[in-house]
């Protein structure tokens, strides 16, 4: 190719005034082998180019995956909530006596408490006897012993 | 809109928006990461996505600002030390690996250009954008974007020369 139309091509180039036309010939010229030695320097820089738009994205498009992903997340943690909601038993709140009885019950019940509480201290005297008995008997026996 | 329909309008295009989330970011894994981020953000906007008269533009809009964000946070502290990513340049067959390396040595010299000249370098000679696209894709005047193009082109060149005159040996 004509040598001075690649020296000419290559100042315009430095100066940023090529068009996109002319830096792709650049770059063919220096992808051959037959480079004129005085231009030899400048090779690297064009194959680097070419070598450059070669890289490619090899990573998978991340689209489908991540978003199907996301879509059963929501459904499983609906699930869960709603399995969790059906066995949920709420626990009572407490039952006081007032709710359950009338005050005319809690009364008559005090009372007859009262009278059970009374005849039973009654039975407890009864059992002191039973307390001497005990402890004459204990006399008999040490003496015995 | 479907999914295949939005791969269709997507995929002729991802591959620029991971060359140029690399370019910025350095580091592959980041870059990946950058990439899959806008996809998703696209993905998500996918309804309105037939109102943008040019959503790769859009889409290289978008992974400028949140790679330039991403540079920005705090996280990208992190980014500084990615310069390990390169291969190790000092290994056997030296001579073979030369002309390779000396293309290697064009990303890494790149990799040291302040980021607008990087994405202007990096939309006009890989990607071969007209100047009228890299206009609106940076918001730059093209005055502006003439001066970064040609400062960045020969900075590089003049970086090559040097790694050249001085070998790497």
């Amino acid at each position: 190719m004509e040598l001075h139309n690649i020296e000419k091509l290559i100042e315009k180039y430095f100066e940023a005034t090529t068009t996109v036309a002319e830096e792709e010939k650049l770059r063919r010229y220096f992808s051959e082998d037959d480079v004129a030695p005085h231009l030899e320097q400048h090779a690297p820089l064009f194959n680097y180019f070419s070598k450059a738009k070669k890289e490619r994205f090899t990573k998978p498009v991340p689209l489908k995956p991540r978003r199907n992903y996301l879509k059963w997340v929501s459904v499983a943690a609906i699930a869960v909530f709603m399995v969790g909601l059906y066995f949920y038993q709420p626990t009572p709140p407490p039952v006081t006596l007032a709710d359950e009885y009338t005050p005319e019950e809690i009364e008559s019940a005090k009372e007859a408490l009262a009278l059970l509480a009374m005849n039973f201290n009654k039975g407890t005297e009864q059992l002191y006897h039973l307390e001497e008995f005990e402890k004459t008997t204990n006399k008999f026996l040490t003496k015995n012993n | 809109m479907k999914q295949t329909e939005f791969l269709n309008i997507v995929l002729p295009f991802k591959d620029k928006l991971y060359r140029l989330a690399k370019r910025l970011l350095v580091s592959t894994e980041e870059a990946e990461d950058a990439t899959q981020e806008i996809l998703i953000k696209l993905w998500s906007k996918k309804n309105k996505m037939e109102s943008y008269n040019n959503v790769e533009a859009f889409a290289m809009t978008m992974t400028k600002n949140f790679c330039l964000d991403r540079l920005k946070s705090k996280q990208a502290g992190n980014l500084k030390l990615v310069h390990s990513n390169y291969t190790d340049a000092s290994t056997s067959l030296q001579s073979e690996l030369e002309a390779k390396d000396s293309i290697n040595w064009v990303e890494r010299i790149m990799a040291e250009l302040p980021e607008q000249q990087k994405m202007v370098l990096q939309l006009r000679d890989v990607e071969q954008y007209e100047y009228e696209e890299i206009e609106k894709l940076l918001d730059m005047k093209p005055t502006a974007i003439r001066v970064a193009l040609s400062r960045a082109r020969k900075t590089v060149r003049e970086k090559l020369m040097e790694k050249h005159n001085y070998g790497i040996a």
